[in-house]
């Protein structure tokens, strides 16, 4: 127990230390680099450079915070989607939640714009969620008609797939200058973040984050499979439709700011498992927010700063450590 | 409410999937701390059954009282406290040991996060002695063995602290010694703590034992139920399970392969349960024999009745008469061999007549070394 225990508290300190770190390079790495010494300098308001100042507040620590939140709230939702579907490869990108929301968002920004009016953030996540909900009423209907966790997979990147060709089809035919803007969105970016933006972000996850923590009870209860949990006293019911809402709500949120990410929702709440050596819910949920948290900020800064200063879509990024790790589970669940 | 004569009182249960009726009529009145069992052929809907009252499955009519309360008007966290299962569904649990399993059986008493109270971890450690897994508490629930899984499960419904408690073939993957003691415990816990245990079996001879009463359902539907020693009459486990080839002996449990018929090629001399193991060997041969003489009471005759082409008996506590010792030379000379697995020197009063007939075959040159 003790072990166990210490083990926690180390794995979560890691986890802090790597969010404080990755912050703290996120704002100082970029086309214009910026010492400690300058930084500190801002923070307590003796510098002189009003730019220095505007790059940091304005534009890196808003867009470091936006990436630690969508990433916390995207590993969140991969993890909810897991335990729904036994599946540990199921993600909001992989069952094509993302790629729902992306289209609706990208109708209704089209739609919008046209009369001239702009979407605010509330718009852009109530859309998303439609788009969310819509899919993942999709996903729930195929999964009562195919068995086997690689066929409900399959149907997730046909429902992504069809929605990416519609959004890509909307988007050749919109006006010319939405279309830059729009296009860099549906690759999945965090640039261009306001604090506007990181507050609405911050309202909703925190929110959902605080529901999805309640329901780690019957979360443990329902890793041993429905009948189980059901005969423990679970309301399956009422926890199934909580855990839809949750995880599409979540995952609409990244989608209207950010765009769709892949791959975040499938690695981290693997690697948090390797981790910490456990699933239990209480410490998964913090600890998959945190490393989801991590992971973004780590992506989001090589995104920039790869070959700057061209920007990459975050969505490369994710793919390139997250893909590999879906292939490692896949063969895992093989042997098994 | 009703009449709380009973513990647990399914009336007119209908099970089924689909809206598709699949067994009607079923009745069980159960009292406290009683345990029934059911059996019946593969198929046939024991495990529906089973599904139906922990109400994985809605039944198709009917109602089931618990404690004269209607189960499912019941709130499903007052129901848990109540009865809990031990299934037969695979589960995958990542990372969780022993312990944590058996300790998700204390869902229904914790609080709003699940964290394992004093009163808990007292429970957890009782459920956890009692099937004897204690010193696997730490380890990987994927890593144990069936048996194991088995007997980790049963801890987690303990955990439960139900009153009654439904386990679906829970000793399929048990070996027989495990088998014997997760009998043991559940029967303890209807002595013991008035547990009342509703279970589906395949092994016959142990329904026989650990039950109160059992009840038997085919295709065609609830083909009884009673005791054991009601259940077990002549004849109805073959007509329930539909046995055609070989034979189930309800008296002493005994099962047969089945027997090669035919003109006998060999008399066996046995008596006092020594010949059962010839007369297996025989069968597995394919050699038809005959046997006698054996009184009805005697331990081979189950065995030789099922097996042997022609069988020369007298009944229990008699003499045996000429006519029948008569009619065994004969056989003996018909089939030209014989065998006798008896120990001829303590033979004495009636049995003395036997080695009159060993010495018969003697003098006819007809005995043969087995």
């Amino acid at each position: 127990m003790q072990r166990k225990k210490s083990r926690y508290i180390v794995s979560y300190s890691i986890l802090l230390i790597l969010i404080c770190v990755f912050v703290l390079l996120s704002i100082c790495i970029g086309s214009v680099t910026i010492s400690w010494k300058e930084i500190l300098n801002c923070v307590w308001g003796i510098e002189k450079e009003r730019t220095y100042a505007d790059i940091i507040f304005q534009i890196r620590l808003p867009r470091a915070v936006a990436a630690c939140l969508l990433g916390g709230a995207l590993a969140l939702a991969g993890y909810l989607l897991q335990t729904f579907f036994h599946n540990p490869i199921a993600g909001p990108f992989v069952l094509g939640i993302s790629s729902g929301a992306k289209l609706l968002v990208a109708l209704t920004m089209v739609a919008f714009l046209e009369r001239g009016v702009k979407l605010g953030s509330i718009g852009l996540i109530v859309a998303a969620f439609i788009g969310s909900m819509l899919c993942m009423g999709f996903v729930l209907l195929l999964s009562k008609v195919v068995t086997g966790m690689s066929m409900l997979i399959v149907s997730g990147v046909m429902i992504s797939y069809i929605c990416s060709a519609v959004t890509e089809f909307v988007v050749t035919f919109a006006d010319d200058s939405n279309i830059v803007n729009l296009h860099h969105w549906s690759q999945g970016s965090f640039s261009g973040t306001t604090w506007s933006n990181v507050v609405c972000i911050g309202v909703v996850v925190g929110i959902t984050f605080f529901y999805v923590f309640t329901l780690a009870k019957p979360l443990g209860a329902f890793q041993m499979g429905e009948v189980y949990a059901k005969n423990a006293g679970v309301n399956i019911k009422r926890f199934r439709v909580l855990l839809v809402l949750l995880s599409s709500l979540l995952s609409a949120c990244v989608t209207a700011f950010a765009g769709p990410i892949s791959f975040v929702g499938i690695a981290v709440p693997h690697l948090i498992k390797q981790l910490f050596q456990t699933a239990k819910p209480i410490v998964m949920i913090p600890a998959c927010f945190l490393g989801g948290g991590v992971f973004c900020l780590f992506c989001d800064l090589l995104a920039r700063t790869l070959f700057a200063p061209t920007e990459l879509s975050v969505s490369t990024i994710t793919a390139v450590f997250g893909a590999p790790i879906v292939i490692i589970i896949m063969i895992q669940g093989r042997k098994k | 409410m009703e009449k709380k004569e009973y513990y647990f009182h399914a009336k007119g249960l209908k099970v089924g999937y689909k809206k598709k009726p699949l067994i009607e009529n079923i009745e069980i009145p159960l009292k406290k701390g009683e345990i029934l069992t059911l059996l019946g052929p593969n198929g046939a809907g024991k495990t529906t059954i089973i599904k139906s009252i922990i109400q994985q499955l809605e039944p198709l009519g009917g109602v089931m009282y618990l404690d004269g309360e209607d189960m499912f008007a019941m709130n499903r966290k007052t129901l848990a406290k109540r009865m809990s299962a031990v299934l037969t569904n695979p589960i995958d649990t990542e990372f969780m040991t022993v312990e944590d399993v058996v300790g998700t059986g204390r869902y229904p008493y914790t609080g709003k996060f699940g964290i394992l109270e004093k009163e808990d971890k007292r429970v957890l450690k009782e459920s956890m002695e009692l099937v004897h897994i204690v010193d696997i508490a730490q380890k990987q629930f994927s890593e144990i063995s069936d048996g194991q899984r088995q007997r980790v499960l049963l801890a987690r419904a303990l955990c439960q602290e139900p009153d009654l408690l439904i386990l679906d073939e829970p000793t399929s993957y048990l070996d027989i010694r495990y088998k014997m003691e997760f009998l043991s415990v559940l029967q303890e816990l209807s002595r013991q703590k008035q547990v009342t245990v509703i279970l589906s079996l395949h092994e016959l001879e142990l329904a026989a034992r650990v039950s109160d009463h059992i009840i038997c359902v085919n295709q065609e539907g609830v083909k009884g139920f009673g005791t054991p020693e009601e259940i077990f009459s002549e004849g109805f486990i073959s007509t329930l399970y539909g046995i055609k080839v070989g034979n189930y002996d309800e008296k002493s449990g005994d099962l047969e392969l089945e027997a090669k018929k035919g003109k006998p090629e060999i008399f066996i001399l046995a008596g006092n349960g020594t010949g059962s193991a010839l007369f297996r060997k025989m069968q597995r041969k394919r050699i038809p024999f005959a046997v006698g003489v054996l009184w009805e009471n005697d331990l081979d005759y189950p065995v030789a009745k099922a097996l042997a082409s022609e069988i020369i008996t007298v009944p229990a506590f008699c003499r045996i008469s000429e006519k029948k010792i008569e009619q065994a030379k004969q056989c003996m000379k018909r089939c030209g061999r014989v065998v006798t697995t008896l120990d001829l020197s303590i033979l004495q009063d009636y049995g003395s007549t036997l080695r009159e007939l060993y010495d018969f075959a003697l003098q006819n040159q007809l005995v043969e070394e087995k």
